[in-house]
Order: structure tokens, then C-alpha cells, then sequence
């Protein structure tokens, strides 16, 4: 087992762990946050690869998907108070007003 | 320069027409002076060309705009100037301005006032597009122009149904002229793929086999039989005589009547390939000459005298076209339009005189009355009689001389009578309407008959001048006189010059027209002075040659019973084909065109509705099981998501 390898698997588990939580959790911040874990587990991918490859693309995108993380972060939890005024709940599986 | 200014001549009339036409009602009275001042200018600029060719002989083209161009089909509006077309602008607006002049007097009353001046100058302009263009294309657009007028002006009077019916022969007839004058248009354009006079006429230009020359000339003669009333298309010339007079005398005597000599004369090249159709030229103007003198005889009306009179002159021109004396034949025609105008014009002043009294058997005695006209008509007729040395003797003779010259002695004997004839009958008309006692009735002319204003007879003198000593200024000596040298650069270029010198047969020849005029004046004197009981004795003894003769050898009765009963009987026959046949297709077509319409409206309504609602119908059904998958939980869309992407990667992985 190279280090490159198991950094490319701690990523991968970091990315499946946040995609689980975010298809079984029914609360929208540990939705928001399991999204959180799935960027990271990409954040930590681009970041072996730059190092495998001796590229700085990949170190550069990483810095691009921690700003766009810090920026849906808050654009989320300000839709999330928004709903929480309107209907009192964050629980996602009560928010089906767009359906047949 | 003269040569930029040329182009105007014909526009000075167009703009004068144009402005009485428009603002006849605000004009009036006053129509006179536009249209006069017109003429005028116009007449000016032609003296200058004329001037002008006089020492530049050759002449020069004047392109104002390129009128059509098509491919390789090209036509100018342009204008030639030669000697051929000037010597035709000259006699077109000078005796037009004298016959506009004359007309400021004569239609002093008429209410048509400003809508008669406005015809009279858009004849002018026709008439001067016409002998100025410099290509066939243009010189038709003057030639139906020219027609269009005529037609307008016989039929100026058109509430009197003669008029109106006169009109309408004359355009009718001159369409039949027409549409071979067309055929040998279209003839000529796809012989030398041109309209041009200039190219046609061209030495590099190649020369047409001889029939189609012959098949061309004769065609385009169809046109000027037409126009110049010749056998056997001379029948609307009598009948144009219900126009005023001074249409009568302008377009009916002077000018347009002889567009089609100018016609023949501007295509001699064309002629003078093709002997054939100068022998059919030849023969029908020999005819024409005699047939209509024999039936000017016995006129009565004194405008009719005068119509046959011109229809033989006529005649004497493409007579003289026939045996290839273009500048004889334009000589006369520059010799009749002084002389026959001045008649026409002095006929006018006898019937304005007598208050509209045309009938020559109810005159006589005016000679006291109206001394001036009479004196007019006089050298009128001394100069149309060919008595020497006036104007009709030396254009006459220099015809009959050239045909006897050139060998055509049959056609010389039938001149030769046709002139015998002219100098009676213009003479008989002298003696009827001047001299003897007055024939009048009482019943009419309350008050008695009047000189006519200076307006109408100073005009009258200026023609009489020219028919007085014209003929001698422009035609001596014979064949060489100034005349045929001013147009011999039109004439000569395809050919040596013919030089006949003045000889002993000329003289001969001059005594023996001589003599048939001075004969002629005897008879007429005999008949009407010293033996008046002669005409009356005569018809008896030969009653069924005077029966053809007053009755115009029955051929307007031969044409009525004939052609026009022949076009009836189509007419009616074409009237119920329409009717039964025609109409009867378009009805069935029409039935049967709805029955369809019934059957698609069926088919519509049952298979394409039935088809689309079907549809509709099918995809609500699948919609309503397929939008349970639009449940509006965000996480069931982000398992599909999910599912779909392991798939995918999944496939992409085991497929790669």
C-alpha cells in the first residue's frame, strides 16, 4: 500500500460517508454538513493527485472548492432560517411542496 | 450648340399637351398660347438644325436614355438627326404652327377649346418621336402615338355618332396595318438582331438573304398602307374627314398620313434590296392614284373631294417609292402637305363661312364673298393641279419622269390619268364652290357668308407662298434641285448616285403633265362654266360606271359584307361557345371541385382529428403514472442522482 493510495481511499470514504449522510439524515444542517464531508473527500483527492502528478492545478482547485464550500454554507443556512421562519421545521422530508 | 438642344423639338409639344391637358379647366381660353408657343419653339430649334445640317451634311444621334436592355437587347431613346428627318421635323412643326395658328381661329367657339390644343400637341410630339427616333422601336411608339391622336381628334366631336363611329374604323383599320408593320418588326429584330437604323443600315452589317428582305419590306409596307391609306386600307381616310379641319388638314393631309412615305423612305436600304416589294409598292400606289381620283369625280362633299384627293397623292408617293425615287417621292410629300393643308384650311374657311354647309352642290358664287380664300384656294389648286411652275407641277413630274425613266410604262400611263384626273376634280371643286350663281338655299345662312379673321388667313398665305414657289426654290432644276442634293447623303450611301442630266425626254415628259393639267382645267371649265348641262347629262348616258363612282366601287359595302360580317358571324359564334362550352367546363370543374372539398372535410375530421386527439389523449394516460415520480423530496432526487452516477461510473469502469 503506497501513501498515494491510501490518501486516494481516505477520500473516497470521507466522500461516500458525507453522501450517505446526506441521502439518510432528515435534519438540513447535518444535510449541509454531510455535504461539507463530501467536498472535503474531494478537496483531499484533488490534492494526492496534484502531489502524485507535480502539478499545482490540483492544489489550486482545492482552494476554488473551500471557497465555494464557505460560500454554500452560508448561502444554505440563510435559506434554511428563511424556512425555519415559514414553517417552523428544518426536517427535509416535510419541505414537498413541489411535487404532483 | 444646336446639336445639345436638338433633343427638344419633340419635348416643347409634350410639355404643352401635358400642361393644357392637366390644367385645361383653369386654362380655357388661354390654351391657345401654350400650345402655339410650343409649336413655335419647336419649329425654331428645328430651322437650326436644319441650319446646322447644311453645312455638317452627315448629321449626328442624340441618346437621351437607355429605354430597355435586356441581355443582349438593347434600345436608346435616341434621337437622329439627318437630313431626312429634318426636312420631316421642318414641314411636321412648321405646318403645324401655321395650322395651330389657323386653328386659334377656327375653333374660337368650340368648348372643347383647351382639350382640342392639347390632342393637336401631343400629335405634335408623336408625330416629331416619330420621324426623329432613331430606331424602329421608337419610331412604332410615335407610329401608334401618332394613330392614338388621330383617333382622339376625328372623334373630337363624339357626341355626333359619325364621328365616333369614324374614329373607331380609322383605329381599327390602322390596326390592321399595324399588326404586320409588328410582324415585320419582329422580322427584322431576329434578321439583324437590332433596332438601330444606324447599325441596320450599317456596310459592315451583313445583308439578309432576299427573301426575308422581301418578306421585311413587305410587312412593314402592310403598316404604311395603313397609315397612308393606301389599297386596300385606304377606307378610313374619307370617314376621318368628321374631325375638325384643322385635324383634317394637319394629320389627315400634311403629316401623319405620311409617316408611312417617311417610314419607307428611313428603310430604303431595306427596299432597295428587295426589287419584289418595290414592285408591289409601285403597283399599289399607281392603283391607289388612279382608283381614288376616278372616285374624287363624283364627291359632292368638298372635305370628302379633298380626302380622295390626298389618298391619290398619296399614292403618287409610294408610287414614286416604288421605282426608287425616295427623294422624289419626299418631295412631294413636303409639296402636298403645303398645298393640301392650304386646301384643307381654305375648305375650312368655305364652311365656317357658310355655317357648317360641306355639300359643294348647295355653294358657288363666293368668289365675290370670300376674294380672299378664293384667291387662296386657287393657287392651292394650280399648285396640286401640277400647273407649271408651282409647287405640285415640279414634285409631280419629277414622279411621273422618274418612272417612265425607269421603265415601269403602265404605272407611268396610270399616273399620268390620276394627274389628268387631280387637275379636274380640283378644278370642278373651284368652280362649284366659287364661281356661277350661288346655289344656296334660303333656309339656312340667315346672315350672309363671311371673310374669314386675319388668325385663319394669314396662315393660309404663308402656305399659299410655299405652294406657289416651294416647288420651284426646292426643285430646280428637276432631280438635282436643292431638295434632292440636301438629302442625297441619306439616299446615296448604299449605292452609286444616278445621275440623270436634263434632257430632251424630261422636256417631253414636262409638256405631257403639262398638258394633262391644262386639260384638266378645260374639262372642269367646260363642264361647270360653259355647258353646265354636261354634268347632269353625262350620269345618264353612263349611268352604271357614274353608280360605281358615287358609290366608292361599293367597297366600304364590300368590307361591311365581307370582313366586318365575317367578324360578327365569329363574334356570335365566339359568344356562345363561351357561353355554352366554356362556362359549361367551369361549372363541372366547379361541381366537382366542391365534391372533393366535402371528402377532405370528412377525411379531416374523422382520420387527422381522430389521429391528433388520439395522441393527446395516450400521452395524458402515461403522464399520470409518470408524475408520481415527481415527488418533491429533495433526497429521493439526490438518491437518483447518486444511483445514476455509481451506475455510470460503474459501467464505465467494467466497459473502458
Amino acid at each position: 500500500m503506497t501513501p498515494t493510495a491510501l490518501l486516494l481511499i481516505f477520500g473516497g470514504c470521507l466522500f461516500t460517508l458525507g453522501l450517505l449522510g446526506a441521502l439518510i439524515r432528515r435534519s438540513a444542517i447535518l444535510i449541509l454538513m454531510s455535504i461539507e464531508l463530501m467536498l472535503n473527500g474531494v478537496t483531499v483527492t484533488f490534492v494526492t493527485f496534484s502531489y502524485l502528478w507535480g502539478d499545482a492545478t490540483g492544489q489550486l482547485f482545492s482552494l476554488f472548492v473551500i471557497t465555494v464550500a464557505a460560500c454554500e454554507a452560508a448561502v444554505g443556512l440563510a435559506l434554511l432560517l428563511s424556512i425555519f421562519r415559514l414553517k417552523s421545521t428544518v426536517q427535509v422530508d416535510e419541505m414537498d411542496l413541489l411535487k404532483w | 450648340m444646336v446639336t445639345d438642344i436638338a433633343w427638344l423639338i419633340p419635348l416643347f409639344p409634350a410639355a404643352g399637351a401635358l400642361i393644357n391637358g392637366l390644367f385645361c379647366r383653369r386654362i380655357g381660353r388661354r390654351a391657345h398660347w401654350i400650345a402655339v408657343s410650343a409649336i413655335a419653339l419647336s419649329f425654331l430649334v428645328s430651322v437650326a438644325v436644319f441650319r446646322d445640317l447644311l453645312s455638317h451634311p452627315e448629321g449626328w444621334e442624340t441618346s437621351l436614355y437607355s429605354w430597355i436592355s435586356v441581355g443582349s437587347f438593347a434600345v436608346d431613346l435616341g434621337f437622329r438627326f439627318d437630313s431626312l428627318s429634318s426636312v420631316m421635323a421642318l414641314v411636321v412643326s412648321g405646318v403645324g404652327l401655321l395650322i395651330h395658328l389657323y386653328s386659334v381661329g377656327y375653333m374660337h367657339e368650340d368648348k372643347g377649346y383647351a382639350r382640342f390644343f392639347c390632342y393637336l400637341n401631343l400629335f405634335v410630339f408623336f408625330m416629331l418621336t416619330l420621324v426623329l427616333a432613331n430606331n424602329y422601336l421608337l419610331l412604332f411608339l410615335g407610329w401608334e402615338g401618332v394613330g392614338l391622336c388621330s383617333y382622339l381628334l376625328i372623334g373630337f366631336w363624339f357626341h355626333k355618332k359619325s364621328a365616333s363611329d369614324a374614329a373607331k374604323k380609322a383605329f381599327i383599320v390602322n390596326r390592321i396595318g399595324d399588326a404586320g408593320f409588328l410582324l415585320g418588326l419582329l422580322l427584322l429584330f431576329v434578321t439583324f438582331g437590332t433596332f438601330h437604323f444606324g447599325t441596320i443600315d450599317h456596310p459592315v452589317t451583313e445583308a439578309p438573304s432576299n427573301p426575308i428582305a422581301t418578306a421585311i419590306a413587305l410587312l412593314l409596307f402592310v403598316g404604311a398602307v395603313g397609315k397612308s391609306a393606301q389599297i386596300p386600307l385606304y377606307v378610313w381616310l374619307p370617314d376621318a374627314m368628321e374631325g375638325p379641319i384643322p385635324v383634317s388638314a394637319l394629320i389627315h393631309a400634311a403629316t401623319m398620313v405620311t409617316a408611312g412615305i417617311y417610314m419607307v423612305c428611313r428603310s430604303h436600304f431595306l427596299y432597295r434590296l428587295s426589287p419584289a416589294a418595290l414592285q408591289v409598292l409601285g403597283t399599289v400606289g399607281a392603283a391607289t392614284a388612279f382608283f381614288a381620283a376616278t372616285i374624287a369625280l363624283v364627291q359632292n362633299d368638298i372635305k370628302k373631294v379633298l380626302a380622295y384627293s390626298t389618298i391619290s397623292q398619296l399614292g403618287f408617293m409610294v408610287l414614286a417609292l416604288g421605282v426608287g425615287a425616295f427623294g422624289a417621292g419626299m418631295f412631294h410629300l413636303v409639296t402636298h402637305a403645303f398645298f393640301k393643308g392650304l386646301l384643307f384650311l381654305g375648305a375650312g374657311s368655305v364652311i365656317h363661312a357658310l355655317g357648317g354647309e360641306q355639300d359643294m352642290q348647295k355653294m358657288g358664287g363666293l368668289k365675290d364673298k370670300l376674294p380672299i380664300t378664293w384667291l387662296l384656294m386657287l393657287s392651292g389648286t394650280v399648285a396640286i393641279a401640277g400647273v407649271p411652275p408651282f409647287a405640285g407641277f415640279w414634285s409631280k413630274d419629277d414622279i411621273l419622269g422618274q418612272v417612265f425613266k425607269s421603265g415601269h410604262y403602265v404605272l407611268y400611263l396610270l399616273g399620268l390619268s390620276a394627274a389628268l384626273m387631280t387637275s379636274f376634280y380640283m378644278f370642278r371643286l373651284l368652280y362649284l364652290t366659287f364661281l356661277g350663281k350661288s346655289r344656296a338655299g334660303h333656309g339656312h345662312g340667315s346672315h350672309p357668308p363671311h371673310e374669314s379673321p386675319k388668325i385663319m388667313t394669314v396662315p393660309m398665305g404663308v402656305l399659299a407662298v410655299l405652294s406657289l414657289v416651294g416647288g420651284f426654290i426646292l426643285g430646280f432644276p428637276p432631280e438635282q434641285g436643292l431638295f434632292h442634293r440636301f438629302l442625297e447623303p441619306v439616299f446615296m450611301g448604299d449605292g452609286p448616285a444616278v445621275i440623270h442630266l436634263f434632257g430632251i425626254s424630261d422636256l417631253g415628259l414636262m409638256i405631257l403633265s403639262t398638258g394633262m393639267a391644262i386639260t384638266g382645267w378645260i374639262l372642269a371649265h367646260l363642264f361647270y362654266s360653259t355647258r353646265p348641262e354636261l354634268p347632269k347629262r353625262l350620269p345618264q348616258r353612263f349611268t352604271p360606271l357614274y353608280q360605281l363612282l358615287s358609290h366608292k366601287y361599293w367597297v366600304d359595302e364590300l368590307y361591311d359584307r365581307t370582313v366586318v360580317a365575317f367578324c360578327r358571324k365569329l363574334s356570335w359564334f365566339s359568344s356562345l361557345f363561351d357561353l355554352w362550352v366554356i362556362d359549361g367546363v367551369v361549372n363541372e370543374v366547379a361541381f366537382l371541385v366542391r365534391w372533393l372539398a366535402r371528402l377532405k372535410g370528412q377525411f379531416d375530421l374523422s382520420v387527422v382529428d381522430g389521429f391528433f386527439n388520439g395522441l393527446g389523449d395516450g400521452i395524458q394516460v402515461s403522464a399520470k403514472g409518470l408524475r408520481r415520480l415527481q415527488t418533491g423530496k429533495v433526497q429521493h432526487y439526490l438518491l437518483a442522482i447518486a444511483v445514476g452516477l455509481f451506475t455510470l461510473s460503474t459501467l464505465y469502469l467494467f466497459f473502458r
